[in-house]
């Protein structure tokens, strides 16, 4: 049972790492429009040549 | 009516149509120029593989506007409103309101199509918000080009003007997504941290292991509690600053209560902790917020006010020169100029021309009233075939449209409010726990002093109210889930509170009950040697310059001939010559003026009628007619087999009204109501007693819209109505309503079994928790499992399968199965 006295703290370094890395998808607009993202990889399959525009950057 | 249906709008082609486009290869049919010409850009533009792409149908498009139609949005003062500097050079940033947004398929249309257009650097469509930025080049594209782009591929742009609540609502969406989150990642480790104290607690744990766990969860917890629950504990301040006890305040409480409790039995390593219950608590109240909050903002957004139903410019007269001005600088006394097809920017009177104007948004009056020097003309309203010379004599703050936005405002005042049921049942459960919590503490501590803060506090977080607070919310999300399905996107919390209650369903006539488009509706040949088809064919190539709104009618055969020396007669009809033969059409005795013979009766059947005459003589009767939307007739019957009573409410003046409420089945119809009166009448039912459910599109309809207990506004409504309703019927089904009221009626049976249990099992620990029977860990996983078991409950509304099965048993029986019809 030792080694939950080591194991716990890395797990709650990975939940900190999670709730940082989440804050920043939501501060960087990844979460705005539920619907389209999820489906964007499906429209681009033969068109190579036009790179498709990110969402929204200009965020405080 | 043809089976084939328009391939890009999904309505039936009209027989002898003859538009298509060649899509992927194949030749696929057009109901109209409209569809036709958007149709084509796209696959001009290479982008047919949009169809492939798309979910749902397109809306059918308005034909495509003139180029100029969009020339005031390059104005330096209408850019200011949407159009910013972005980056260190010289780009612009403009924010767009698109409206005719269905899918994702769309964005990626209109990405990929601006995307290609000289100057345009970079597009983000955001489908939520119904709002796109477009960064570009001021020097290689003009905005108004953008807007001309968009209309080209079927989508109708303004400037997103009010992005300052756009900001705003951005910025509480994800504030409540990053709450959530915490919470969830949250639960998610404390509940694992909970399940060794379970065992622990069952079968034999070191102490020093235990408080370790409890430390951990501790360290986990807290920011469940200080962060993500924030809210609750503001909303709970100000409800008891207002004096009143809504139900935050007990989740505040529980939350607050077994959150200090839990901390103190970790430093002091006694009594009991509830960290999981806390988090799990947290986590699905704040779920239900954010789904309601989502929904909610969906349909605000979706809205650019009232501003926009008028231009943004206007053609002032001037000592005979004309002067674009922007239509804010317009006054009281100015000389203005409208065009045919022009929206009018303020009040006036006219002083030259003759014209007809649809005044359809303003009064609900299907037809054009006919509009001479002396008559007044308001704002919002549309010129439509031709030129008027008008005086101003309200603008701005003064018109009528703003006394529509006005009454509108009071008559929110006025609408009955309404308490949610969890609420009233906070009021007086807190005060209950908190009498049982002093009562225990006070009999414990004459029996035994030591044991009384325990007692006290384990009758205050066994009866945490967790299940209680989460009884609505999780049924009232579930169903929102569900009606958005079926194609009602709920605007307000309460609307499943009220839609039950709904005693009468009032509709509006055109738009709503209708398709709100002029049909032809019978045509009566006068001539031998005439086929119906030559009779369309040629009305509509005699339409076909012409901006009246029935020339609607005979968009579908446009261009199966041609027509020249067209020439239109003010309130009277067109004439012109198609093959070589000279034809008018309009009103009977203008159609047989040049022949000199007398105008033949109309027909009695219903409809307005148009002669079709050639120097000869009359040739043909067209009768033109709304026709009801296919679903209105089964949704009036199910309604009324539900015990609702059905009502008919129209700004139209005309027979129409009569025919179509005997059509839809409704008995009780008021017609050539204005807005005041509509609302006038709403008040008078309701206090009679009724309940009312108004089901409207038109900007007349606004102000009972607001004043009902419960309304829907079609997505086709104007934007003001759908911003005041509280909900938007998605696809223009009527056959929605019936199964949302079931549906309404099956969340309020659920929301009441979860009130039941929660309160039943409150009912049953409170005693035991008095009289200190009950072990801290049978409270814990009391708390946790009868919260668990209220949303599951609430889940089984999203899978429930409407309008199916007879969903009556708050019906009398009988009553309920005689009048289902099943949907086609």
């Amino acid at each position: 049972m030792d080694s939950l006295y080591f194991l716990i703290p890395i797990a709650i370094l990975f939940i900190g790492l999670a709730v940082k890395l989440f804050f920043w998808a939501v501060n960087s607009g990844q979460y705005d429009d539920l619907e389209t993202e999820g489906r964007r990889i499906l429209f681009d399959d033969d068109e190579s040549g036009v790179d498709v525009p990110e969402q929204d950057e200009r965020d405080d | 009516m043809s089976s084939t249906a328009c391939y890009h709008c999904g309505l039936p082609v009209p027989a002898g149509s003859n538009f298509s486009v060649r899509i992927g290869g194949v030749e696929r049919p057009m109901c109209c120029p409209g569809c036709e010409a958007v149709a084509g850009a796209i696959v001009a533009g290479g982008l047919d593989n949009f169809y492939r792409y798309r979910d749902s149908r397109n809306e059918r498009p308005e034909e495509v506007p003139p180029e100029d139609r969009w020339a005031a949005y390059d104005l330096a003062e209408v850019q200011r409103q949407y159009v910013r500097p972005f980056g260190d050079d010289d780009r612009q940033l403009a924010s767009l309101l698109i409206g005719g947004i269905s899918c994702a398929a769309c964005v990626w249309l209109i990405e990929k199509h601006l995307g290609q257009l000289e100057g345009v650097d970079k597009v983000s469509v955001n489908a939520n918000t119904q709002r796109a930025q477009v960064c570009f080049d001021p020097s290689a594209i003009r905005p108004s080009q953008l807007f001309a782009e968009l209309a080209r591929i079927g989508y109708r742009p303004a400037p997103a003007t009010s992005a300052n609540s756009e900001d705003l609502i951005q910025r509480e969406q994800r504030a409540a997504l990053r709450r959530l989150g915490v919470a969830g990642l949250g639960t998610m480790q404390v509940m694992m941290f909970a399940v060794a104290l379970y065992f622990g607690a069952s079968s034999g744990i070191e102490t020093e292991l235990q408080s370790y766990l409890r430390w951990v969860s501790l360290l986990v917890a807290t920011p469940v509690v200080f962060f993500a629950a924030r809210p609750f504990f503001s909303a709970a301040w100000r409800s008891l600053r207002g004096r009143s006890l809504s139900m935050d305040v007990p989740v505040s409480l529980a939350i607050g209560l077994a959150y200090v409790a839990s901390f103190y039995a970790t430093v002091f390593e006694t009594g009991e902790v509830y960290f999981e219950s806390i988090s799990m608590f947290t986590f699905f109240l704040l779920l239900g917020r954010t789904v309601e909050m989502r929904a909610r903002h969906r349909a605000g957004l979706a809205s650019g006010g009232l501003a926009q139903l008028l231009p943004l410019t206007a053609t002032k007269v001037e000592k005979g020169e004309e002067n674009s001005v922007p239509v804010a600088a317009l006054a009281a006394g100015d000389t203005i100029l409208l065009r045919p097809g022009d929206t009018i920017p303020a009040d006036g009177e006219v002083i030259e021309g003759e014209s007809g104007v649809d005044e359809s948004l303003l009064s609900g009056e299907s037809a054009p009233r006919q509009k001479s020097p002396g008559s007044t003309v308001y704002a919002g309203s549309v010129n439509s075939d031709s030129s008027l010379l008008v005086r101003v004599t309200a603008a701005g703050q003064a018109t009528r449209l703003s006394a529509i936005e006005r009454l509108v405002e009071r008559a929110q005042l006025e609408k009955p409010r309404q308490v949610a049921l969890a609420d009233r049942v906070a009021g007086w459960f807190v005060g209950l726990v908190l009498v049982a919590a002093l009562t225990a503490f006070a009999f414990w501590w004459h029996l035994d002093a030591e044991r009384a803060f325990w007692v006290a506090l384990s009758v205050l977080v066994v009866t945490c109210p967790c299940a209680l607070s989460l009884a609505t919310p999780a049924a009232v999300a579930a169903a929102t889930l569900r009606l958005q399905q079926i194609g009602l996107l709920v605007a307000a919390g309460n609307l499943l509170e009220t839609l039950p209650r709904i005693t009468r369903v009032v509709f509006d006539k055109t738009g709503t009950l209708t398709r709100g488009e002029p049909h032809i509706t019978q045509i009566e040949l006068l001539r031998d040697g005439w086929t119906e088809q030559r009779v369309k064919d040629c009305a509509a190539a005699l339409e076909s310059h012409s901006n009246h709104p029935l020339a609607r009618a005979f968009r579908a055969w446009r261009g199966n001939l041609g027509a020249s020396e067209l020439r239109l007669h003010t309130g009277q009809g067109v004439e012109g010559v198609v093959d070589g033969e000279r034809l008018r059409l309009g009103r009977a005795d203008f159609a047989v003026q040049p022949t000199g013979a007398a105008a033949p009766e109309i027909p009695a059947a219903e409809g307005q009628w148009l002669l079709l005459a050639d120097t000869e003589g009359p040739v043909a009767w067209i009768a033109l007619g709304d026709s009801l939307r296919p679903s209105a007739r089964g949704a009036v019957a199910r309604l009324q087999a539900e015990g609702l009573h059905t009502e008919l409410l129209s700004g139209d003046q005309s027979a129409e009204v009569a025919r179509l409420a005997a059509a839809a089945g409704i008995r009780d119809f008021r017609a050539g109501a204005s807005p005041e009166d509509k609302l006038a009448h709403l008040q008078q039912l309701q206090r009679r007693g009724d309940k009312v459910l108004m089901v409207g599109d038109g900007l007349n309809d606004v102000p009972v819209l607001s004043g009902a207990d419960a309304s829907v506004a079609m997505l086709s409504a104007a934007d003001l109505a759908q911003s005041r309703a509280d909900a938007i019927l998605l696809n223009g089904d009527l056959m929605v309503l019936p199964d949302a009221i079931a549906l309404a009626r099956k969340c309020r049976r659920i929301v009441r079994q979860n009130l039941t249990w929660a309160l039943g099992y409150n009912a049953l620990a409170l005693p035991l928790a008095v009289c200190g029977l009950v072990p801290p860990w049978a409270a814990a996983i009391g708390m946790s499992a009868s919260s668990l078991i209220v949303v599951l409950n609430a889940l089984r509304l999203s899978r429930s399968r409407v309008g199916k099965r007879p969903v009556g048993n708050l019906l009398p029986t009988g009553q309920v199965s005689s009048g289902l019809i099943s949907r086609g």
